[in-house]
């Protein structure tokens, strides 16, 4: 029976959710001796006020649309991958490979050999995982943290190593040929008189990530596999008994969402630093996690948390710049977000659910009338 | 490989195991009573953040771990309260508990101190201290072999370093010969019968998590007054993770849980090294092999190839009373 109705389950427990953590962290920037409200303004100046801050806003969304989704589509098959950070290490290696060795005559090209080989790469290395929970029953959430430690200690070697130019002290690449350079915002929409964007790393792939959201949702709610991998995370009993393989499902949704995780690489490897770094991810494989349980699961709901977090991460930067509170107050309200739309998810839920169950106007009356006739 | 640096190698394998041991124990505490916990990295970084700072402030090491193992039990505390009383996710509050720390931990530092996110350095009796146990000076020249192994392997550690190795112990005694033990290590089997036996499982899960504070309390103030003199920034560096891989290697056993935190602190020590292993090995092993080695040991004895770790049957379900 549904205690309470739809809109408020997708739109008011977030909202609560949100405005908890909101409420929390504004207490804890008045504890360390700020206001809250300039701080907030500050946020919004810096991070929506100019076409430049938006570039940035947008740049950041990117990342997080992409990992949003891959934790979101496994989280529809009921798996929880936590090992977005590590998928999006590999895509970026797939993508410098691609990039650095094969001569692109045009950018386009590049872009889509890029995500195909972020894709790749970051499939890849959900793979392992994905097949230990399948066939040893190896819980997905300790694998792909492993997985996220070796990928970390991986490109460490390589960086160091095999993929550093000779001569160069800093572990990164050397600079990807120009003809991989994606258009930018600047690029595109600026005209002669009006430079708009200028110098903010928003570029394509801010347009790709819009085209995997609506990928994402056709795939799961317009196909086949998707209705699979929606029955596989209802209950992995009912969907076994009519014929759908859980194998076949665990290591394809992982493969999609490993997939997903690592096209972010297009984004801040291939569009923004035009190089492989070291730790170019910045934790945004985590916040993916918080993107997608803000999100609820669906592309439409992380594409607008998405652009939360990137709100928060822009101006997070700005707040750091002008204000003697540190960039990690955003890793707190990160924190806070997860902790309220996912594990405290029953707490805002239980007296929602309450209240509206005491709301309803009960179809009591129409039973009574019918003894009386 | 010479005898002294061996002595050298093992002595530091020591000191970097016991963090790991500790929480590593905290974790199976935790486990066994079925509340999964990978938030364990937060509560080390967070006890190493208030044990630095309030002993930077007071002076004294005690009433600093006394504060981080407050602030550890705090976490333990949202934890409990996220996976226990409200049957959330566990794995997801403790996700979030150690986004939680890694943040707070900066923010307040550099509130309290200005110092960029760290406290200041510690010094005197702001840190533990060695012991030297009685007549490791005497022993160390008169008796071969086992002289020095006694002065420099076994005395000379801190406080945090012989309560570590004495939990392994205890915490074998009270899981294995005590009714408490019995009692919950059944809840993280099955809850339903504990609770049929008319025994708290809320009540029990909550001990178990409170328990599982106190060691990582002890273990972050390890980090911060012990192995180092002072809290930077994400100290822990994936070491509430090695634990849980340690947790998983050792198949939820204390006994076992020894011997895997000492063969990781083993491995950590060796990449401190690298000119022992060139020496020894005749090769160069990159330093992030041994970095990783404890990530891809865990996921080889996950995948069950070399026996079968099984956790907890209850391990991760929220307990409700009547379906």
């Amino acid at each position: 029976m549904q205690k309470m109705p739809q809109w408020a389950d997708v739109v008011l427990i977030p909202l609560i959710s949100l405005i908890l953590a909101a409420l929390l962290s504004a207490l804890v920037i008045l504890a360390i001796g700020e206001n809250p409200w300039a701080a907030l303004k500050l946020m919004v100046e810096g991070s929506l006020g100019s076409t430049y801050a938006w570039g940035y806003t947008l740049y950041y969304t990117t990342n997080f649309i992409f990992t949003g989704l891959a934790v979101a589509i496994a989280i529809h098959a009921r798996l929880f991958n936590i090992g977005g950070e590590g998928q999006a290490m590999l895509g970026g290696l797939g993508v410098a490979l691609i990039a650095l060795f094969i001569p692109w005559p045009h950018w386009s090209l590049a872009l889509l050999g890029g995500a195909v080989g972020a894709a790749l790469f970051g499939a890849a290395w959900a793979l392992i995982p994905a097949w230990l929970q399948a066939k040893r029953g190896s819980h997905i959430v300790i694998t792909t943290i492993m997985f996220n430690f070796i990928a970390a200690a991986l490109l460490n070697y390589l960086l160091i190593g095999a993929l550093k130019p000779s001569g160069s002290m800093e572990p990164a690449t050397g600079r990807f040929p120009e003809a991989t350079h994606l258009p930018t915002f600047q690029d595109m929409f600026s005209t002669a008189e009006t430079a708009l964007f200028r110098g903010a790393p928003v570029n394509v792939s801010f347009f790709v990530a819009l085209l995997a959201c609506v990928a994402v949702w056709a795939l799961i709610w317009r196909t086949r596999l998707g209705y699979e991998i929606r029955a596989f995370g209802q209950s992995e009993s009912a969907a076994k008994y009519a014929g759908i393989s859980p194998t076949r499902i665990i290591v394809v949704t992982m493969l999609m969402s490993g997939g997903l995780a690592g096209m972010m690489a297009i984004n801040n490897v291939m569009g923004e630093a035009e190089r492989l770094v070291l730790n170019a991810v910045e934790g945004a494989g985590f916040i993916g996690i918080a993107v997608a349980l803000m999100g609820r699961s669906h592309p439409f709901g992380v594409l607008l948390a998405a652009l939360l977090f990137g709100f928060l991460y822009q101006g997070g930067a700005e707040l750091a710049l002008w204000t003697s509170i540190p960039r990690e107050l955003i890793v707190v309200i990160q924190a806070l977000v997860i902790l309220f739309t996912g594990a405290l998810d029953n707490m805002v839920r239980m007296p929602l659910e309450a209240m509206f169950l005491r709301l309803r106007p009960a179809p009591k009356p129409a039973r009574k009338t019918e003894p009386a006739e | 490989m010479d005898f002294l640096t061996l002595l050298q190698v093992l002595d530091t394998t020591i000191r970097l195991a016991t963090p790991l041991l500790l929480a590593c124990l905290a974790g199976l505490f935790s486990e066994r009573a079925g509340i999964f916990d990978i938030g364990l990295e937060g509560k080390m970084l967070a006890s190493a953040f208030l044990t630095a700072a309030v002993a930077a402030v007071t002076g004294s090491v005690l009433i600093g771990t006394a504060a981080g193992i407050g602030a550890a039990l705090m976490l333990s505390g949202i934890h409990g309260l996220a996976s226990i009383t409200f049957r959330g996710n566990q794995l997801i509050s403790g996700v979030a508990i150690n986004f939680l720390a890694a943040g707070l931990t900066v923010v307040i530092a550099q509130s309290w101190f200005g110092q960029g996110g760290r406290t200041p350095q510690l010094s005197g009796s702001a840190r533990f201290e060695t012991i030297d146990l009685p007549l490791a000076g005497e022993m160390r020249g008169d008796i071969p072999f086992i002289g020095p192994i006694y002065a420099e392997l076994i005395s000379g550690h801190s406080l945090l370093v012989y309560i570590g190795l004495l939990a392994v112990p205890v915490t074998w005694w009270v899981l294995f010969r005590t009714r408490f033990g019995l009692r919950l290590r059944a809840v993280g089997e099955n809850p339903a019968a504990v609770d049929t036996a008319g025994i708290s499982v809320v009540g029990l899960r909550f001990a178990a998590v409170a328990i599982c504070g106190l060691l990582t309390g002890l273990a972050g103030a390890y980090l911060s007054t012990g192995l180092q003199a002072g809290f930077v920034k994400d100290m822990t560096a994936g070491r509430g993770y090695i634990a849980l891989a340690a947790l998983i290697f050792a198949k939820w056993r204390p006994w076992y849980a020894l011997g895997a935190c000492l063969l990781f602190g083993f491995l950590q020590a060796l990449a401190l090294r690298p000119d022992v292993i060139e020496s020894t090995l005749g090769f160069e092993v990159g330093v992030q092999l041994l970095d990783a080695l404890p990530y891809i040991l865990t996921v080889v004895i996950l995948a069950g190839f070399v026996g079968r770790a099984i956790p907890p049957r209850a391990g991760g379900e929220p307990y409700v009373k009547e379906r």
